[in-house]
């Protein structure tokens, strides 16, 4: 049952062919027994998810279906990423020093969950403070690959992803700063999408950077991607970054085709040292685009080297400021329990911020960052969407974040331009390396193009369902 | 162009231990100058982005809701003291 | 005759009344609550929370720049003010930075002066902390209050021009009704920037002393007394005043240097990346500015043309608002009564009316009966007896060559004139006065 998808677990429970409390007593057993080698959770709650499992069993069996479309995440148990507030639940964004924070409030996005009738399985484990691309930096030990335990499962929502490709929940939330879901989803092998920026909240998600942050979900198909979307999208009167544009029924316009649809590529995102097999299964799932009648096109984009100099200043600049509140006095551990990482980051922002240095590093990277936009606006006259490979590399092995002082930053290359503007972008899996490693492709489309990014993303993977590589499962 | 990380790490509030210091120190080096490259690109006349969303004139309403009670708002610090959150002594600035 | 000349320049931060806080919606009303009783996640600062601006305090804020003759660009935005204290919830202060709300207005004082005022702000206030013993206490129920900053051109020489400043600026806010304005409730909080320079000097002084904590009117003068006098000791060694912050010392009439940064503040100022800019039309502006109550300046102007008031009447009757719509009021009553302007106001400020208390209609009634001399208005019999006296200049030269009954005579004139029943002894008293 665990190995449901939201759609496939929705029409069982309303068949009745299983319950709540059943499908969330699988996710909970799944978790137990895979833990230990995937240490993909920081709290599991179990007592609480249970609860709301009875509950939503209540509801359902007495509930019109009318009713029911009230709840359309009614019984599926979801993992959170742990930089989500919980309200009664503690929330450490993989931090030694949130270890005993337990927020008095509920993020917006936490909120919509619970409304739609979401059962939340526990906070995932991330990179501390989402400062990272590996999960490997959490003060509560990395989260391992469920494809191969030897290997990393990304970042920041490492936790999130390698938990949906475990098939120890339903689907899961994340955030992506530049890249935290289209990443650890590339490595793991699953859906991640990363709204525009102002789609959904981020009241109640402990800030990174706060001009980029956008929560998203992780998923297993893209048709579970949208029908989590169409619950947390939506203007926010607690955040005032939130789009007041109207939310569309994005499941429900799943199956616009591809043809005549202009895809653009740009050799720029095939970075030098970029792996061969992530490489050449990008080019097959483009020839697999032009089979199904898209257009590709050959597009010049900006360098995306520059990205990782913008994103770099921009994110640990307003890392350093939304940090600031950490002193111990009204939650959490002093400013000593900040690891390295943390440290790190904290400290060239607060250079790149300081007096003298703000022109030629904050100013500039924000300069910079209009000429990326204007970059996109520019390609996106000729092409609908853009097609890359989501990581130049597959999921590095364990220790590799080791002393690099800037991994993040570069790992995320190719997913840092289109967070720096602010775009839509999703990941979906199309294979796997000969070692048994998935490899991503990451779609990505204009301010508030989710439908066309959702919906191409859909056409690519009910066309390759077949696949052989779709049958494999990580074993644990 | 050497770097006063002492003062930095003053800005930042964060106690630095020596080792910490000097190795901060190198890795600050090491990222200021990565992102050097960023000279290269030409933005004269360009206009910083500091908001992607395009918004503007979000405000709300001058009305007052309920807040969190006192036990909420102390629920999670380390030291408190009759309803008040409570530091060692800030000495104050006129006395 | 004075060696160095006084540069001083002003900030005042004052607590606007708005219903919540600037940033969050729990209500800004502080005064006398019990800690930590009005915080909420914003406000709090805690993990993952956001700022969404109040509308009403930024409308006001324009309110005050307008008031204060300021441009109002049609762009402004927010920017973090980032800085490490205990009251500080966020670690950093939401304010504005290059792109304030209202920008080079002036005020202009009795003596002709026109102070600069250089900008008027946005910002947010941080939590109050106390001291107990060893530890220090921290309430953050006015964290988050809304604050507008008004900052002065060094323009200011001495303590009297300061005072009669803040009493402007007070009368101004409190016309508004956008704050109560007390300086001893800490709604209007008052910082100098003070320096000397050597008379005749055009070129600003190289320092400035900021001094803090100054909590009354009655203050003012005291601290910038103590600092001129200072800094002149300082000066006249060949030595120059440090750049610092000092902190007014109620008891000693003093001020004390607070405890120095080594290094200067470092702001590190950006644009607010959680509150998007805001940008006006034109329109909003002028339907702001048409919102706006005649404020006291222009009512004293008024009132010297259109009622025939001195200066120093018009500047008593407007003193406040609600002041000077009752008198307005009670013109309007008193208007059909033939009552003029100058005799209410006359009333009002001699016998030191209760205008809380007491309608304008019964402020006239009591004028009309105070004046009544037996069934007969005071003014009118004076313009009666004025009449007789033209008309009998007889009357005066008598008078004046000792002939005491002729007195007689001209009451019985005016009781000619008016035939009404009317107390004789007044009227004698009121002709004598008439004839001096």
């Amino acid at each position: 049952m665990n190995k449901l998808t939201i759609t496939k677990a929705k029409t069982g429970l309303k068949n009745k062919d299983f319950s709540a409390v059943g499908l969330t007593k699988a996710c909970l057993d799944e978790i137990k027994k895979t833990e230990p080698k995937l240490n993909a959770f920081v709290t599991i709650t179990e007592n609480e998810a249970l609860e709301q499992a009875r509950n939503a069993d209540k509801i359902l069996n007495n509930s019109t279906i009318e009713q029911l479309n009230n709840y359309p995440l009614l019984g599926i148990p979801i993992a959170l990423k742990d930089n989500f507030s919980t309200k009664g639940i503690r929330t450490t964004a993989s931090s030694k020093l949130l270890e005993e924070y337990i927020p008095p409030y509920d993020a917006t996005v936490v909120k919509k969950l619970k409304d739609a009738g979401a059962i939340i399985l526990g906070k995932t484990n991330m990179d501390a403070w989402a400062h990272g691309s590996s999960t490997e930096t959490s003060d509560y030990g990395a989260t391992k690959n469920p494809w191969n335990t030897n290997h990393l499962p990304g970042g920041s929502s490492g936790g999130s992803a390698a938990s949906v490709a475990a098939n120890q929940c339903i689907a899961a939330i994340g955030s992506e700063t530049a890249g935290s879901i289209r990443q650890p989803a590339s490595w793991c092998g699953v859906i991640g999408l990363k709204p525009t920026y102002g789609r959904v909240s981020r009241y109640g998600v402990i800030a990174m950077g706060s001009s980029l942050d956008s929560p998203g979900p992780i998923t297993k198909t893209v048709e579970d991607s949208a029908l989590i979307l169409e619950v947390l999208a939506g203007v926010d009167e607690k955040d005032a970054t939130t789009s007041p544009k109207e939310v569309s029924q994005y499941s429900k316009n799943l199956n616009k085709d591809v043809k005549g649809l202009k895809i653009g590529i740009s050799n720029d995102y095939f970075i030098k040292g970029i792996d061969k097999e992530v490489e050449e299964s990008i080019k097959t799932a483009i020839k697999k685009f032009e089979s199904l009648g898209a257009k590709i096109e050959d597009i010049k984009l900006f360098d995306p080297k520059y990205a990782i100099d913008v994103y770099t200043i921009i994110q640990r600049s307003e890392v350093s400021s939304n940090l600031a509140r950490y002193d111990g006095i009204r939650y959490g551990k002093d400013r000593d329990s900040f690891e390295e990482e943390a440290k790190r980051r904290i400290m060239f922002g607060t250079y790149a911020l300081s007096s003298g240095y703000y022109d030629q590093y904050y100013n500039k990277a924000q300069q910079v960052r209009t000429v990326i936009i204007k970059d996109f606006e520019k390609a996106f006259e000729k092409v609908d969407i853009i097609i890359a490979p989501t990581s130049p590399s597959l999921a590095l092995p364990v220790g590799a974040t080791k002393d690099a002082s800037m991994f993040g930053e570069i790992a995320d290359v190719l997913v840092e331009p289109s967070s720096i503007a602010g775009l839509s972008g999703i990941n979906i899996p199309i294979g796997f390396s000969k070692s048994g490693l998935p490899i991503g492709m990451q779609i990505i489309g204009p301010q508030f193009s989710e439908q066309l990014v959702l919906s191409s993303a859909h056409q690519y993977e009910i066309n390759t369902q077949n696949e052989n590589w779709k049958k494999l499962e990580p074993k644990l | 162009m050497k770097i006063n990380i002492s003062h930095i790490a003053k800005l930042a509030n964060l106690s630095l231990l020596p080792e910490e210091k000097s190795k901060l120190e190198k890795q600050l080096e090491e990222t200021i100058d990565y992102v050097k490259e960023l000279n290269q690109v030409d933005t004269k006349d360009i206009e910083p982005t500091s908001q992607v969303t395009g918004l503007e004139n979000i405000t709300r309403e001058d009305t007052a809701k309920p807040s969190l009670s006192q036990d909420e708002a102390l629920a999670n610090a380390k030291s408190k003291h009759n309803g008040f959150f409570k530091v060692n002594a800030i000495f104050k600035e006129n006395e | 005759m004075n060696k160095y000349t006084p540069v001083i320049g002003l900030e005042v931060h004052v607590e606007l009344k708005t219903n919540s806080k600037m940033f969050c919606s729990c209500s800004a009303d502080y005064f006398g609550q019990k800690p930590n009783t009005h915080t909420c996640p914003v406000c709090l600062g805690l993990p993952g929370a956001l700022p969404v601006p109040n509308k009403k305090a930024i409308e006001w804020c324009v309110m005050i720049g307008l008031a204060l003759n300021c441009k109002i660009p049609l762009f402004s935005k927010f920017d973090r003010k980032n800085y490490f204290y205990p009251d500080l919830s966020k670690g950093y202060q939401i304010s504005q930075y290059d792109k304030p709300f209202c920008q080079k207005g002036f005020v202009e004082l009795s003596n002709g002066k026109k102070i600069g005022i250089t900008r008027v702000h946005m910002e947010e206030d941080t939590g109050k902390l106390i001291h107990e013993g060893n530890s220090s206490l921290i309430d953050f129920n006015r964290s988050g209050v809304p604050l507008v900053e008004i900052v002065t051109e060094p323009d200011f020489e001495t303590a009297e021009e300061i005072k009669e400043y803040l009493q402007k600026l007070q009368q101004i806010i409190r016309y508004l009704d956008v704050s109560n304005a007390d300086m001893e409730k800490g709604e209007m909080r008052l910082e100098p920037n003070i320096s000397l320079r050597k008379a005749g000097e055009k070129d600003l002084p190289k320092y400035k002393v900021e001094v803090k904590n100054i909590n009354s009117f009655g203050f003012v003068s005291k601290a910038i007394d103590y600092e001129i006098k200072r800094q002149t000791e300082i000066l006249e060694n060949g030595k120059t005043p440090v750049q610092e912050t000092r902190g007014f010392v109620e008891k000693k009439s003093s001020t004390v240097s607070q405890r120095v940064k080594e290094e200067a503040s470092d702001y590190r100022y950006f644009p607010e990346p959680d509150i998007p800019p805001i940008r006006w039309t034109d329109k909003q502006i002028s339907d702001l500015k048409s919102q706006m109550p005649e404020l006291a300046n222009q009512k004293i102007i008024r009132f010297e043309k259109e009622y025939n008031l001195s200066k120093y009447d018009s500047q008593l009757l407007t003193k406040s608002i609600n002041l000077a719509n009752y008198f307005q009021e009670a013109v309007t009553v008193g208007k059909k009564e033939n009552l003029t302007p100058k005799q209410i106001a006359n009333y009002i400020i001699n016998k030191k009316v209760d205008t809380e208390n007491i309608l304008p209609a019964k402020l006239i009634q009591n004028i009309l009966s105070s004046n009544k001399v037996g069934d007969i208005n005071e003014e009118e019999l004076k313009t009666i007896i004025k009449k007789v006296l033209s008309d009998n200049p007889k009357i005066g030269n008598d008078y004046k060559k000792g002939k005491d009954n002729v007195i007689q005579f001209a009451i019985g004139q005016v009781m000619y004139v008016i035939r009404k029943k009317i107390d004789t002894e007044i009227l004698r008293k009121l002709i004598l006065e008439e004839l001096k």
